[in-house]
């Protein structure tokens, strides 16, 4: 064997930060594609003979997408006090706060059944309809990992593991990926139309 | 985070640890990296022997239209099986495998970052695959006729996707955070560098065609009586085809590059110089990434001369920015590793793998750039089909090029170089056979397909290849390419398995410069007892007294 200077083991560094941020790129790169399909489609239908993208008589709930826009901001907030706590050993406040963003999350989830609901909507009904459910079902998925990511990290900090702040701020980065997606998705679902 | 393993017999070759089903046991909750990688490229070697039983008699089927041995319909699920099979199941698995298995080693880890991931992203790919396939072979996947297995299909190539999706990430993390001391991004080992290029090109093209799959999948398990531009069940050829099909199936290859200066520089027994040229040619080559990102292959309009001036602007603009910068990277880096390999003339068999290997890619760069002119009139023949074939079989010589030089690392032992320098060559003729005639083919516009369905008309299937060349001639010629190849695999792998009773190999029997001829061999399951000081890109050259640093 070769005879280098060796060293001590270096400290590890954010594998698990690095890890969320590059798989919150492959996230961005899914949902980014999702959506310029749908402008796509959407623009051909407007310069199409029926004009219209939305099919008739299908009313968006604007109140409910909205709130979902809206709980992010409480929901960021919520993700880096848990990291903020996290870093001065508070561990109650830690948890409060993983929590809050966990229920907030599944907020969200119970707002886009009520918008499926609400608009009812047969997946069969057309292309509108199949590209709606996808991608927003897209996002319901990605939210339902943020919540089972939240669900993990409390009960990892909680159950003791006081050294995973790198987990905790993960988790935020995570939130805020989504944040930045659903703003996106907002706009482009049920703003433009 | 990190989970180090402490294997009771570590460093085993292929399943020879332990006994029956302890070893199973050992190998299938492994997270240790070299078995993950090796696991891949195991996988990939099976689904290559299956895949090319399936393009032989695919090639057999157009040498004559009078054949007619197959079906309509069996036709179009076997081109789905080969296009799927050589491309995800053999290319993207053989050369992430590889990448996996040495990649921590070379930067000096432990362990892989996240294992844990990359261990799940091999089963759900293994999964997905086998799904894939099953429902493939029930009449499923693009064009089938059972509207379930269809379904299946379209998911099952998703999570195929997903899985290796999770290796990426788990490999892109271990570059980018457990690097030893002192070894900066400048510093990192040349297959390192292309393996983090290819891995970003892949985070970003696969969640795009993943995108599509789950469109087309709820379009079509939701068709109704409304028209739906993504219901039918030959979409999946219409919005995903482009994961298929190249520029994206180049990012799968960008590696071979690295490999080809790793080796070359290895060889040459001297610093392959300028770095940073070889760095920035590589990295160009990620460019290509932005065809999947744009969902559309960019391509000059036909005919070019009728376009306006701001037509002929806007085509061709993207056309230099997606073809034209990745194969001058290409370009770049194959020039550059070449003058260090003709002042060096050392000619090893790691080295002509990855030559060839090399060559095959950076003309596909060529072929793939010519097909997407308009004026060539080459689209939807089977000249893409050949572009695609060189690619898949650069990374089937490239992998079997890095096992050649890598394996002492994990199995302690190496193949006989005498043995496997001809099945280099042979592989190489097979490879252009297959691809060359193809193209030749496509030329005299032989129709060609992807996903079973002609390529100029997505809702058309594929059933005759009718065309006024000499169909036998060409389609004669790709198949016996097929052969040859599918020979030198079984070869290469009858001497992979005769190594293992060979005798062991040193610790660096190639006199490497980077980190993983520093280990045993084969390398424990924490790969280094000591962690090392990096203090140049050769940490190993910097040992002998006429070699000092100078990075």
């Amino acid at each position: 064997m070769h005879a280098l200077p060796s060293a001590a083991a270096p400290a590890p560094r954010r594998q698990v930060f690095v890890g969320t941020a590059l798989a919150c790129a492959a996230g961005a790169a899914l949902l980014g594609g999702m959506l310029a399909m749908w402008l796509r489609f959407r623009d051909d239908a407007i310069h199409s003979d029926a004009g219209r993208w939305v099919p008739k008589g299908v009313a968006i709930p604007g109140v409910a997408s909205n709130v979902m826009l809206l709980a992010f901001i409480p929901i960021c907030v919520f993700a880096q006090w848990a990291v903020y706590s996290a870093k001065r050993n508070d561990r109650p406040h830690t948890g409060l706060a993983l929590a809050l963003t966990g229920v907030l999350g599944i907020m969200f989830i119970n707002a886009q059944a009520y918008i499926y609901h609400s608009m009812k909507l047969s997946a069969s009904g057309g292309l509108y309809e199949t590209m709606f459910y996808t991608v927003t079902g897209v996002m319901v998925a990605l939210v339902i990992v943020g919540v089972a990511f939240s669900a993990i990290t409390a009960f990892r900090y909680l159950g003791g593991r006081d050294t995973d702040r790198e987990v905790v701020s993960a988790h935020a980065l995570y939130w805020y990926f989504l944040s930045v997606a659903y703003a996106l998705l907002w706009f482009v679902v049920y703003v433009t139309k | 985070m990190t989970t180090i393993e402490n294997h009771t017999d570590p460093g085993q070759a292929w399943g020879v640890a332990g006994t029956g089903l302890e070893s199973v046991a050992e190998w299938v909750s492994s997270t240790d990296h070299k078995r993950i990688g090796r696991m891949y490229i195991g996988a990939a070697t099976l689904a290559f022997l299956g895949t090319v039983v399936v393009a032989i008699l695919l090639g057999i089927e157009r040498i004559s239209p009078d054949l007619d041995f197959m079906n309509v319909n069996s036709l179009t699920q076997l081109f789905s099986i080969e296009r799927f099979g050589f491309t995800y199941l053999v290319l993207a698995p053989g050369v992430l495998g590889v990448a996996l298995a040495i990649v921590p080693l070379q930067v000096g880890s432990r362990s892989l970052a996240l294992p844990r991931l990359a261990a799940a992203g091999f089963w759900g790919w293994l999964i997905g695959a086998g799904l894939a396939v099953f429902s493939l072979l029930n009449n499923g996947g693009p064009g089938g006729g059972n509207a379930r297995f269809v379904d299946l299909f379209t998911l099952s190539t998703a999570l195929v996707m997903a899985g290796l999706l999770a290796g990426v990430v788990s490999l892109a993390t271990t570059i980018l955070t457990t690097r030893a001391p002192g070894m900066n991004m400048k510093r990192v080992p040349f297959f390192t560098w292309s393996v983090l290029v290819s891995s970003l090109g892949m985070l970003i093209a696969l969640p795009v065609v993943i995108g599509d799959l789950l469109y087309v999948f709820i379009g079509h398990r939701y068709t109704g009586t409304v028209p739906n531009a993504l219901a039918g069940n030959r979409k999946l050829a219409e919005f995903a085809g482009f994961g298929f099909s190249q520029p994206t199936t180049l990012l799968f290859v960008i590696p071979v590059l690295g490999l080809l200066a790793e080796v070359v520089a290895t060889a040459s027994g001297k610093r392959l110089q300028p770095r940073g040229g070889i760095f920035a040619g590589i990295a160009l080559m990620l460019v290509a990434v932005f065809a999947a990102v744009v969902q559309w292959p960019v391509t000059i309009r036909s005919p070019f001369q009728d376009l306006s001036g701001s037509a002929k602007f806007n085509d061709v603009v993207p056309f230099i920015l997606v073809h034209g910068l990745p194969l001058l990277g290409c370009f770049l880096a194959f020039a550059l590793t070449g003058q260090a390999l003709a002042k060096s003339r050392k000619i090893t068999a790691p080295v002509l793998f990855a030559v060839l290997a090399a060559f095959l890619v950076l003309s596909s760069f060529v072929d793939s750039a010519l097909l997407h002119i308009g004026d060539a009139g080459l689209a939807g023949t089977t000249f893409e089909e050949g572009t695609w074939l060189a690619v898949v079989f650069a990374g089937v010589l490239a992998v079997m090029g890095a096992y050649t030089y890598w394996s002492p690392k994990w199995t302690g032992k190496a193949l006989a170089p005498k043995a496997v320098l001809p099945l280099a060559l042979l592989g190489f003729v097979g490879a252009e056979l297959a691809s060359l005639s193809l193209m030749i083919a496509g030329f005299a516009d032989q129709p060609g397909a992807v996903f079973g369905s002609v390529v100029k008309n997505t809702d058309e299937a594929i059933t005759k290849f009718d065309y006024s060349g000499p169909m036998g001639l060409w389609n004669g010629l790709n198949t016996v390419g097929i052969g040859l190849v599918a020979l030198t695999v079984l070869v290469f792998v009858a001497l992979a398995l005769r190594s293992l009773r060979s005798k062991p190999v040193g610790d660096d029997p190639w006199n490497g410069h980077t980190l993983e001829w520093a280990t045993t061999s084969p390398a424990p399951a924490t790969n280094f007892a000591d962690i090392h000081i990096v203090k140049s890109a050769e940490p190993l050259l910097d040992l002998k007294p006429s070699n000092r640093s100078d990075a």
